[in-house]
């Protein structure tokens, strides 16, 4: 896949606005002084009546959200991840989720490949925080093509939805016709012997892990669950019965993200024994988004290694 | 506003703050002294001042409220109730299960609240958020919202400050409940926010200092939010906490506590009386 054109998704989620601002004059963007690197600088660009700057305030710029929602617009509040579903938590959970207010969250720069900037800004909690919120939808998507059909999907679902993108470009392997769907997963790849369930950029690592395992004469599936709420219960049930094994791969933290929500599932409807690959329960630590990746085990290579050693 | 107006506003203030004696002693707690301090404000914003319709308590183009110091819920609920949102009767079921009269507003279920508030600090926001919407919707509609003077130590009170500032929310009015108490005790002694009038001017705001007890005064400080253009409108009000009931006022005790059938008896008797002599003014 190195030949493969890379786009961050937050370049996905700057362009998706852009074309949704196009079609619908309710849509307003919020940032809290990072639009450069949110890429809400995209749409401020062409909507700069519609792109107000919070300043560095993210609780106000949530609660701003919730009241400008109220009034039937439809706002995309972004930040960092760590200041989305971290700093401005509990803003979150009061003002948007307890009104159950149309509030989208554009949440960049999650996960471990942040890189450089260090442990204060690699948020692996954020599913874990996000999930624990009633009624709030969380996404993660795999690509740009991905990426920007979430945005889009968000945009036209009433309720409050959390999208998390990242700061890293990653390959892009979806086709421009593909069908995004909140709540559905996607098999990439099929087979019977052990399911590889993974969201995010660790989507690709999957593939990669899958494709490797099958020229061992190991077929794994494969499956994209870019929404982590509401889980695609079905499709998790069903390869648990026809693969009797899972894996899950997640940028986050083990603790609260996609392996514990499928864990949790399994273990009310159909036990079956789950391996987490993610972060296990430590910070992050500076370095390039590749190496780190690596280091914390976020590679194709550590989920054939855990399949391997399973089977 | 003529001697009869006020006598009316008189006159319902004191059945606002009956309503939220009832709404206590049946609920068994709350926070009857912040809902009596801004009483009378509730009463000539809902019966004066706002552009709403009980009958169409969603219509789009009404005056939005948003109580930033949601604790005091009971007071909110009573003079909605008085307006004719709900049946006033409806106030005993505060706090109970299966009521629509939640602890803290709830805008899903209460007709007449705008925003679901409870956490101190997050309403204000709200209300700014709601007043830059109206004006990107064009439509001429004010958005007030109440605070504590205790909810000022919040921090994000004064992030919802600059962005006020920064985009020019005239149509913002921002009241403060100044009574000075909040529930640890007298505010300059738990956290000091003094000077209140100074802040909000700092942050750049058009500020109106009042007695809130004063129905004169509370008129000519919202006449005045509203002829400011190109700023918010801070409006400090001095109150006195548990007014109206002898035993409540200025007592931080009263902040979150509910009178027992003995005590609501007083009340009720004190209040009772307060509206004998209003009718026979």
């Amino acid at each position: 896949m190195a030949d493969i054109k890379k786009i961050a998704t937050r370049e996905s989620y700057g362009n998706a606005l852009v074309e949704l601002g196009r079609e619908h004059a309710d849509l307003v963007v919020l940032d809290a002084d990072l639009a450069g690197a949110t890429k809400t600088s995209t749409f401020k660009k062409e909507f700069p009546d519609r792109h107000f700057d919070c300043g560095i305030a993210e609780g106000n710029m949530m609660a701003v959200a919730a009241g400008i929602a109220s009034m039937g617009m439809v706002p995309f509040a972004s930040t960092f991840a760590m200041f989305a579903a971290g700093r401005a938590f509990e803003q979150v959970r009061n003002s948007i989720g307890y009104p159950h207010l149309n509030v989208k969250i554009g949440a960049t720069h999650g996960g471990i490949s942040v890189g450089e900037d260090g442990a204060s800004h690699q948020c692996c909690e954020d599913f874990a925080l996000m999930r624990s919120i009633p009624g709030m939808t969380v996404i993660c998507p795999a690509d740009d093509v991905e990426a920007r059909a979430a945005v889009k999907a968000a945009y036209e679902f009433e309720g409050p939805v959390y999208l998390r993108f990242g700061r890293s470009g990653v390959p892009v392997f979806h086709d421009e016709d593909y069908k995004f769907e909140i709540g559905k997963g996607e098999v990439l790849q099929d087979g019977n012997d052990i399911a590889i369930i993974a969201t995010g950029l660790m989507v690709c690592e999957a593939m990669k892990a899958g494709e490797e395992l099958r020229a061992e004469g190991i077929n794994a599936r494969v499956i994209n669950m870019a929404t982590i709420k509401p889980l695609d219960e079905e499709l998790v049930l069903k390869a648990a019965e026809e693969c009797g094994k899972i894996v899950t791969c997640e940028e986050h933290s083990i603790i609260g993200g996609l392996g514990e929500a499928v864990s949790a599932l399994l273990s009310e409807k159909l036990p079956t024994p789950v391996r987490r690959i993610g972060v296990n329960d430590e910070f992050g630590h500076s370095g390039p988004a590749a190496d780190l990746l690596k280091d914390f085990g976020l590679s194709a290579e550590n989920i054939v290694a855990t399949v391997k050693a399973w089977l | 506003m003529t001697a009869s107006e006020k006598k009316e506003l008189k006159k319902i203030a004191c059945k606002v703050r009956m309503g939220i004696i009832e709404g206590t002693h049946a609920a068994k707690s709350g926070h009857p002294g912040g809902s009596l301090s801004a009483a009378d404000m509730y009463t000539y914003l809902y019966f004066k001042e706002m552009n709403i319709d009980p009958e169409n308590p969603k219509c789009p183009d009404r005056d939005r409220f948003v109580l930033s110091k949601g604790h005091t819920a009971p007071g909110l609920y009573s003079v909605l109730a008085q307006r004719g949102f709900f049946p006033v009767e409806e106030l005993k079921t505060l706090r109970h299960i299966g009521s629509r009269l939640q602890g803290h507003p709830n805008m899903n279920e209460t007709p007449g609240v705008d925003m679901s508030t409870g956490s101190l600090g997050q309403g204000v926001s709200a209300a700014a958020g709601m007043a830059l919407a109206a004006k990107k919707q064009g439509k001429d509609l004010r958005v007030y919202t109440l605070l504590g003077d205790g909810e000022i130590e919040e921090g994000q009170v004064w992030e919802a400050m600059m962005f006020a500032h920064h985009y020019e929310l005239d149509n913002l009015c921002v009241i403060v409940d100044n009574n000075d108490l909040q529930i640890d005790g007298r505010i300059a002694d738990v956290i000091d926010p003094y000077p209140i009038p100074e802040k909000f001017k700092a942050f750049g705001l058009h500020v109106e200092e009042i007695d809130g007890h004063d129905f004169d005064q509370i008129e000519a400080a919202l006449n005045s939010a509203k002829g400011t253009k190109g700023v918010p409108t801070a409006i400090i009000m001095k109150t006195l906490k548990g007014k109206g009931v002898s035993f409540m006022e200025d007592q931080a005790g009263w902040h979150g506590k509910a009178p027992n059938d003995e005590q609501y008896e007083q009340a009720m008797a004190e209040l009772g009386k307060q509206l004998e002599e209003v009718e026979a003014m």
